[in-house]
């Protein structure tokens, strides 16, 4: 019995049970990862899970049932569970759910791999995070860590639809970071990023990342912020690194353009959006050189496939194009509801979960600067790098973010280094404040995208370049 | 389970250290917005997880493929890596032979729980907003394990929860219930509903008020979340090993008033009732009358720190970020005067700490907090769900949410607190690993930093 035969057995084993429309992924995925600290292996995880998730509509009424058995007895009940779930639903019935038409049929994709990353020796990944690490600690880190992990998922999709789709996606990525403790409070520097850099790709990636050839700075660094100044409270002109550009976009707008979001479907933990489906096409959500794109097309970018998790086809989409919000991630239900004709960012997080509206990259197209140049322009202002804290309110509005570090600019050239940086503001202001754009992008991965409930961890990419923002608050302390 | 996990040892073989943990969830969550359930979803999987020691060198392995050829592919995968890997020199032995102390809460009706038990409950939530908007959750879950390792330790237990936690909303204003349990029958979602359709309703139109320093009420949820961050950064032991907690044994670093506890076997605890190395859960005291008497440990980071014994609290994978309590407690307060009636938008158990509050801030719960350092324990978040303004004692003002950065262990130092409800809260954690049990509480000062514009 092939995987798809039982994807077949549970979808038509829901139709059987009543469902009007069913799906099914079975999934199989193998995930490794290693951390080091200090200069000695700290841990090894190698899991492997494979399962059937069975998606069936009654009436209005979804419902969802998972299984680690992919034997046909296990694929049928699971279908039957996932119908009767879906009746019970009606208890609390919603308007009728339509689903927006994709093209059904077969289809098969990979992502891009050089170096199989599974495959590469442990003793090999082994020595390089316990090189690094060990380097960090020659160099004053009271705590040395590196991590790897390895993602390698199978998924056979069928739908009632005549959906008939296999995908396998590789994705890997590694960090290191370097922690100093002083007397009431610690600094930490990371490299490329804290938890580290991640893509669909081989150990190419991890290859080209050289994290070797930063261990010692990034102690270095770590060390000397225990006694720089503190960042200066007040309003000042802010230049973002391309990695915390990278969150700036997935926080505040990545997540404010889910489409569940803005229909409240997820009011109740993760949040609404400040967003409202009216002013798509009109709003102004930034300046004019603020161009967002929903791109799941980029190869060796994390959010990156071939089909999402209802079978639509990857397609690159504007969300925002020269500062006017123009699209959203959706799924088939949620474009209907919205009066979309598009649907293609719904994924779920392994087979035991319900698939949801997920960022794919959403991404800032380059601007026309380099870094230099906006440091060079800049009189009076802060340059900051690296990700150390993030918060959002649940409109996707008001953020504060914690930077590793910073450093003053005055009259066009980098001046002290700062420690504790933060930064806070309103989504729109913030984004509309935007007045120089680097053209250096990098499609960053953030591989704990956290979203739902049951709770899902999301992979998801967002090429970025270093930017420079007007009249921002920074130095917000405790 | 238990046979598996015999199985897994025998394939293991002899002259290895290994420990096997086989576990079985069943988690159901029904899940409403706009007043309709619009996700209904069900999973059943058991996994199994094995860490070996041998020739000096620990790996660890998981699979959901339960079969002979899956089991022996987790066994095989495992010995292999733990052959490349380098030596572990502070690999702590696996957990001896000893008794659990206890069995943890188990509810059969709770367990067996159908998908129109978790319906039913949305239907009496959304029926008591009288017709406002309603979303959250009924979520369902069982839990069974079976832990054996090759020293003889042989343990298994198992445990269920019902948890509710969902808003009521109108004009932009959110009214919030959210509860745990062990008993499906101690959920009515008609008096969940009542209460946030209250809450919601005395939330609107709220006014902006300037950021400052404000003395606060806190209720249970929003004392919840200092419960997490006290649990995964102050009394975790990798934490306190590293220096990066602000945890000192035997130091009074709380006000008196606080006294704080794990305990996975009492009434308000969720989990098995051993943890991942087989370490049988008991109930341990974190902070007593102030001052902090324990860290969670795991048995890597007892030996770790010196003449220490495991409290029971590893977690899978905790290698890397450590022991955490997932049953935290903050103890009531004493019962003080006579019952204090404030009106719907105060529970109950906060309204005599309202009461005393000459002029500061109601706030029901807290949102999207991260730590910006981890030794000081200084976060940021938002509040959500709910802020009132409180003059003489009353509830005067609805008030938008503001961002807050604060250290926790701070607003809760020596004379820092003012006041400990008599009754606590249990309420479950967004991701279902945790339950956190507090009452409200009044502190001098709280930083809010921040406005809703900015």
């Amino acid at each position: 019995m092939t995987h798809f035969d039982a994807a077949t057995a549970a979808v038509q084993a829901a139709l059987d049970a009543g469902a009007r429309y069913a799906d099914a992924r079975v999934m199989h995925r193998r995930y490794e990862a290693m951390s080091a600290r200090n200069g000695d292996i700290e841990e090894l995880s190698q899991s492997e899970d494979a399962g059937i998730g069975v998606r069936a509509l009654v009436g209005s009424g979804w419902g969802f049932y998972a299984v680690p058995d992919l034997s046909d007895a296990a694929a049928r009940a699971a279908g039957g569970r996932a119908a009767k779930t879906a009746a019970a639903s009606a208890r609390v019935p919603g308007p009728a759910a339509d689903l927006v038409p994709v093209g059904a049929g077969a289809g098969s994709w990979a992502s891009a791999c050089q170096i199989d990353p599974l495959a590469v020796p442990l003793s090999d990944k082994g020595d390089l995070l316990v090189h690094a690490t060990k380097t960090m600690r020659e160099h004053g880190a009271d705590v040395a860590e590196g991590l790897y992990q390895i993602w390698d998922t199978e998924k056979w999709f069928v739908s009632s639809e005549g959906h008939r789709i296999d995908q396998h996606i590789r994705e890997c990525g590694a960090g290191i970071s370097s922690t100093a403790i002083g007397e009431g409070e610690v600094q930490r520097r990371s490299y490329p990023a804290h938890r580290g850099q991640y893509g669909t790709s081989g150990w190419e990636l991890v290859q080209e990342l050289d994290i070797g050839a930063h261990a010692a700075r990034v102690a270095d660094e770590s060390r000397a912020l225990l006694t720089a100044p503190l960042c200066p409270a007040g309003e000042t002109t802010l230049i973002l690194g391309g990695e915390q550009m990278a969150l700036q976009i997935h926080e505040s707008v990545g997540h404010a353009i889910e489409l569940d979001r803005i229909l409240g479907w997820e009011a109740a933990f993760a949040g609404t959006s400040w967003l409202d489906l009216d002013q798509l096409g009109s709003l102004h959500y930034g300046s004019e050189l603020m161009n967002i794109t929903i791109d799941p097309t980029i190869p060796g970018a994390l959010g990156s496939f071939g089909f999402d998790d209802e079978g639509t086809p990857a397609a690159r989409r504007d969300a925002v194009r020269e500062g006017r919000w123009v699209g959203v991630l959706a799924g088939r239900d949620s474009a209907t509801v919205a009066g979309l004709d598009y649907a293609g960012s719904v994924r779920a997080d392994g087979w035991s979960r319900l698939p949801m509206v997920r960022m794919t990259n959403v991404g800032l197209e380059p601007g026309p600067h380099t870094l230099a140049e906006i440091v060079a322009a800049t009189d009076d202002g802060i340059f900051m790098e690296t990700n150390r804290s993030w918060s959002i309110d649940d409109r996707r509005l008001n953020f504060q973010f914690g930077t590793e570090i910073a450093y003053e600019i005055r009259n066009g050239r980098q001046g002290r280094m700062l420690r504790n940086p933060t930064y806070t503001g309103i989504g729109p202001v913030f984004w509309r404040s935007m007045d120089m754009l680097s053209s250096e992008s990098i499609a960053w991965g953030t591989p704990n995208c956290g979203k739902g409930q049951p709770g899902q961890i999301g992979h998801t990419g967002h090429p970025a370049a270093p930017a420079r923002f007007q009249n921002v608050r920074v130095g917000v302390r405790g | 389970m238990e046979d598996i996990a015999r199985r897994v040892l025998e394939m293991v073989g002899p002259g290895v250290e290994a420990e096997v943990f086989v576990g079985h969830t069943a988690l159901a969550l029904t899940r409403f917005a706009n007043s309709f359930i619009h996700q209904n979803v069900a999973d059943a999987t058991t996994s199994v997880r094995l860490r070996l020691h041998a020739d000096g060198r620990t790996a660890s392995g998981s699979t959901t493929v339960t079969t002979d050829e899956g089991l022996a592919g987790l066994v095989r995968r495992t010995r292999d890596a733990a052959r490349l890997l380098p030596p572990d020199p502070g690999w702590p032995g696996l957990a001896p032979p000893a008794p659990l102390a206890g069995e943890g809460n188990w509810d059969q009706a709770t367990a067996q729980a159908a998908p129109d038990a978790r319906a039913d409950r949305v239907r009496a939530f959304v029926d008591a907003a009288g017709g406002l908007e309603t979303a959250g959750y009924c979520r369902t879950m069982h839990a069974a394990g079976a832990f054996a390792n090759s020293a003889g330790q042989s343990v298994s237990g198992r445990t269920a929860e019902v948890a509710m936690d969902a808003i009521v909303r109108v004009g932009g204003a959110d009214g919030l219930a959210r509860l745990a349990s062990g008993r499906l029958s101690e959920v009515d979602g008609a008096v969940l509903g009542a209460r946030a359709a209250a809450k919601a309703r005395a939330s609107t139109g709220a006014v902006e008020l300037p950021p400052g320093r404000y003395e606060v009420v806190l209720e249970a949820p929003a004392v919840a979340d200092l419960l997490q961050n006290f649990a995964l950064y102050g009394f975790n032991g990798k934490s306190y090993n590293e220096r990066r907690s602000f945890a000192e044994p035997g130091a009074e670093q709380f006000d008196k008033a606080i006294t704080l506890a794990d305990d996975t076997l009492g009434p308000t605890g969720l989990g098995l009732p051993f943890d991942a190395e087989g370490t049988p859960k008991r109930r341990v005291t974190l902070v007593s009358s102030g001052v902090t008497e324990a860290v969670a440990h795991d048995r890597r980071t007892a030996a770790e720190a010196g003449g220490a014994e495991s409290t029971g609290h590893a977690v899978p994978g905790g290698g890397t970020f450590g022991a955490t309590p997932a049953s935290m407690r903050l103890e009531p307060g004493p019962v003080t005067g006579e019952p204090v009636e404030l009106g719907a938008v105060v529970d109950p158990a906060a309204a005599p700490l309202v009461a005393a509050v000459e002029r500061g801030l109601l706030v029901t719960d807290l949102w999207y907090t991260r730590v910006l350092d981890p030794k000081s324990l200084v976060v940021t978040g938002l509040t959500r769900n709910g802020v009132w303004l409180i003059e003489d004692g009353e509830i005067t003002t609805p008030v938008r949410n503001f961002r807050f950065t604060q250290s926790y262990p701070q607003a809760l130092a020596p004379g820092a607190v003012l006041g400990v409800g008599a009754e606590v809260t249990t309420v479950p954690d967004g991701w279902g690993a945790a339950w956190r049990t507090a009452p409200a509480i009044h502190l001098a000062s709280w930083n809010f930093t921040g406005g809703a514009s900015g």
